[in-house]
Parts: C-alpha cells; sequence; structure tokens
C-alpha cells in the first residue's frame, strides 16, 4: 500500500486560503497524492468554533472558527493512510542544520512558525501568532525557498530570520517544529472516510460543552451583551474577535467557505447528492458571518454606534442557522 | 459569496498582496478567487496597529521623562506584552514589570540586557535608547 516517497518536481506553489490546510495540500500534492485545500480541510475535520476566554492572545481571548494547530496534519494520517515525521529541537542550530540536512536530501519540509518574525509578510500583519505554518523547497545561499500558501508566490526569506520565527517563545511556541511525510497511501479517501470526516465535525459543532461550536457562540454572545457601549475597551473587544474571524488564517466566514467546497467534493466522494445543497447553504452562513464582521468592523470605526447588543443578537441568528444546518448535515450522513 | 462578490477593496494593511476566497463561479463550482482585500479586515487590522502606536507614543513620551525605561518602549514596538516579553527572555514576568520602570533598567547588568536584546531581536546598544 505504502509506494516510495517520488516527489513531483519541480515544487508547484499554489495560493490558499489557510496556512495549514493549504501547507499540507501542497505538500502531499508534490508527493503525488493530488488533494484540494479544501479536502484537506473537511477530511481532517477542521472546522469547528471555539471561545476560550482563559486562553489569552496579547490579553484578549481566543476565539477559533477551527480545531488547534496541527490537526489538520493529524487528522489526515488515517484517511489518507499517510504517515508524518514531527521533529523539534532543543535549540536554533540543532533546528537549521536538521532543516538543511533534509532539504539536501531533496525533500520539501513543512514548518511552523510565527507570523511575527517572518519579515515578507506586510507590517501591518505581523503580530505574535505562533502557529503558521509554510513550505521550505529548498536554500539558495543565505536564503530558504519559501513556499507560504496565504501568499499568492512563492517567497526568500533569509535564514536568520526564518529561524527566529522558528523558535519564537510564548503561546503555541513552535519549538522549531518541522514534518515531512513519510509514506503515502496512494488511494484516494473512501466514503466511509468522507462520512466520518463528517460525523466528527457535527459532533464538534454540536457538542455539549459550553464553550464548543454552537454553544460556544452562545456564550460569545452573552459576552459580547454585557459589554459597555462606551467603554474604549469594547471596542478592542469587538475589533478582535473580527481579526481573529476575518485576519487570522482566514477565519469564520473563510472557513466555511472552505467546509462548503469540501461538501461539493464531499458529495462526489461518497456518492451523496444531498451534501452539495448543504454547501449552498452553507454558503448562505457564511455570507452571514461576513454580514456580522462588516457591522461590528463600522462600530468599531465608529461610522455606526457601538452597538453590542445588535452584534449579540446577530451571532445568536449565526448559531442558530449554524445548529440547524450540521443537525442537517448530520441526518445526511 | 459569489466570485464577483469577492471584495478588491484594495486594503493598505494587505499591502499590494491578495489573498485567497473561496466563492461560488457562475457554473456554481466553489473555487479559489485571489482577493485585493476588504474593508471589514483593513478597519480592524488598522485599529489594532493603531492601538500599538498610540501605546507607543504614549510610553516613547514617559521614557523621555524617566518614568519608564526604553525597555518598555521597545516591547511595545515589538508588539509585545510583559508577559511575552518574559516568555521570550526566559525572566520571570514580576522582574520584567521592574524592568520597565527607568531606575531599574538603568542598574541592570549586561547580561540581563544580553536577554532582552535578543528576545527583541535588537542590539544591546538600541535597546537602552529611544530610537
Amino acid at each position: 500500500m505504502t509506494a516510495t516517497l517520488a516527489a513531483a518536481t519541480p515544487f508547484e506553489h499554489r495560493h490558499a486560503a489557510h496556512c495549514e490546510s493549504g501547507v499540507i495540500a501542497n505538500l502531499l500534492s508534490h508527493y503525488r497524492l493530488p488533494i484540494t485545500e479544501s479536502l484537506a480541510f473537511g477530511l481532517s475535520s477542521a472546522l469547528a468554533f471555539a471561545y476560550l476566554p482563559f486562553v489569552k492572545l496579547s490579553g484578549l481571548p481566543l476565539i477559533a472558527y477551527r480545531m488547534p494547530p496541527r490537526s489538520i496534519i493529524k487528522g489526515l494520517l488515517d484517511p489518507l493512510a499517510v504517515r508524518f515525521a514531527f521533529e523539534t529541537f532543543a535549540s536554533p542550530e540543532q533546528g537549521e542544520r536538521r532543516l538543511d540536512a533534509l532539504l539536501a536530501e531533496g525533500r520539501v519540509v513543512g514548518l511552523q512558525t510565527s507570523v511575527y518574525w517572518l519579515p515578507y509578510f506586510p507590517p501591518d500583519m505581523r503580530f505574535h501568532f505562533n502557529a503558521h505554518n509554510l513550505l521550505v523547497y529548498g536554500k539558495d545561499g543565505g536564503d530558504y525557498l519559501v513556499s507560504d500558501p496565504v501568499f499568492e508566490a512563492p517567497v526568500r526569506c533569509a535564514a536568520a530570520d526564518l529561524s527566529r520565527a522558528r523558535f519564537a517563545k510564548g503561546v503555541l511556541a513552535p519549538k522549531g517544529l518541522l514534518y515531512y511525510p513519510r509514506t503515502i497511501g496512494r488511494e484516494p479517501p473512501s466514503a466511509q472516510a468522507v462520512q466520518r470526516a463528517i460525523r466528527k465535525t457535527t459532533r464538534v459543532m454540536l457538542a455539549p460543552l459550553p464553550m464548543v461550536g454552537v454553544r460556544g457562540m452562545r456564550l460569545l454572545a452573552r459576552k459580547l451583551e454585557r459589554l459597555s457601549a462606551s467603554d474604549e475597551s469594547s471596542f478592542a473587544f469587538i475589533g478582535h474577535i473580527v481579526r481573529m474571524q476575518e485576519e487570522i488564517g482566514t477565519g469564520g466566514a473563510g472557513f466555511r467557505f472552505i467546509y462548503a467546497a469540501f461538501l461539493q467534493e464531499a458529495a462526489e466522494l461518497a456518492r451523496q447528492p444531498p451534501l452539495a445543497e448543504l454547501s449552498e447553504r452553507l454558503l448562505a452562513i457564511g455570507d452571514g458571518w461576513r454580514a456580522f464582521a462588516l457591522a461590528a468592523a463600522r462600530m468599531v470605526k465608529g461610522r455606526d454606534a457601538l452597538a453590542p447588543s445588535a452584534l449579540s443578537e446577530r451571532l445568536r441568528e449565526q448559531a442558530a442557522r449554524e445548529e440547524s444546518f450540521f443537525r442537517a448535515l448530520s441526518a445526511a450522513v | 459569496m459569489d466570485i464577483d462578490a469577492v471584495p478588491q477593496e484594495g486594503n493598505a494593511t494587505l499591502a499590494g498582496h491578495r489573498k485567497a476566497m473561496y466563492a461560488r463561479a457562475t457554473d456554481g463550482r466553489i473555487v479559489i478567487a485571489a482577493s485585493r482585500g476588504w474593508e471589514a479586515e483593513e478597519i480592524v487590522t488598522a485599529h489594532a496597529v493603531s492601538a500599538f502606536d498610540k501605546q507607543a507614543a504614549l510610553v516613547r513620551e514617559r521614557v523621555e521623562r524617566g518614568a519608564a525605561s526604553p525597555l518598555e518602549y521597545w516591547m511595545i514596538a515589538r508588539r509585545m506584552d510583559a508577559a511575552l516579553l518574559a516568555q521570550a527572555s526566559g525572566i520571570f514576568g514580576w522582574r520584567v514589570r521592574r524592568h520597565l520602570r527607568a531606575d531599574r533598567f538603568a542598574r541592570l547588568p549586561a547580561r540581563t540586557l544580553a536577554r532582552y536584546a535578543d528576545a527583541l531581536g535588537l542590539p544591546v546598544a538600541t535597546l537602552v535608547r529611544l530610537p
């Protein structure tokens, strides 16, 4: 079942909406397991929602619209019969030596990095977020050749900068994490694997836990409701929700659109046409998230008066729509 | 979202880059389209950046008065807070907060300065004064 790791040469960079699904899709495609970003995202059950008030990023709570970092890679191990090597390092020197050795073997290598220390990011996008993913496909003098899937084209990154980004400290510190496939099964995912992945997502979204899935959205809605309309920190909090939604990775609406693309693919793979109709419904829900983001952003900008209760109401509507959507999806598989 | 609704608003915060978005093409397939950016994202990103810039201006003024150390200025300039600087430097948070005071900072030994400089990606000579 496991073939040797023959690579398609040369490496092909593809633009993606989200770093981890983009990295893994491009990496597997390079090793001749052609897969789209959306299939990687859906098959690993990456869609989620979580509001974790006790995990702070620069003093503001974590609001995630997907499963935690690395779950896309790990979620693909079974359905695609792939095995990865994951390595972390005690020191930057060791990490750099190992990366160079793997590149010298002709491998393409995935890395977890901080966003802040990558100089090729636009300055306004450089915040301390440590769960970024990118691929390195070569080295040229003192520069690594980087395929960062959220950029349209490959970029270069000086060795010292990449090293700093790999060994950034703080929440989700990457510790130099690198990964590459060891063995890859050659079969396309089975209908059963697709259904299993969808069922897992519906379980997460409908989980009986207060901070997760549609209940997490309602918890966040309650928090929003209690914000003061006159306090400066309310603006920061609301701006933060939208940034977590629309900027970090690809956010709430973006992930719904990726998952909608996956459902179209799943309808064919699992031979279940109703999934294509559900895909349409999810697109409409994604549009609802965008409307929420725009309404919130206009308040942050001062174009509209700050009305936390109005935003809270919109969020509850989104929660209700997602709840009925995921119930229907659960029934369909 | 339909493909003709993919925002192309030329966000300043994207600095000319385009980001990939998924949208429905005219044949109903959901495909990747490159976006020049969206007002909502630009607003909240610019808001977060300006919060740091405002804070940096306040701290600069306090450093000039001797009420804060250059370390605090550089911490904010690197978009960090005391908790993150503590983790990045390996120095306990309560010590980091103490070193944000000008008098305490002025007495720091070279090896502590070197740890801060390394965590902030600066030469020590830059760390000990305002830019």
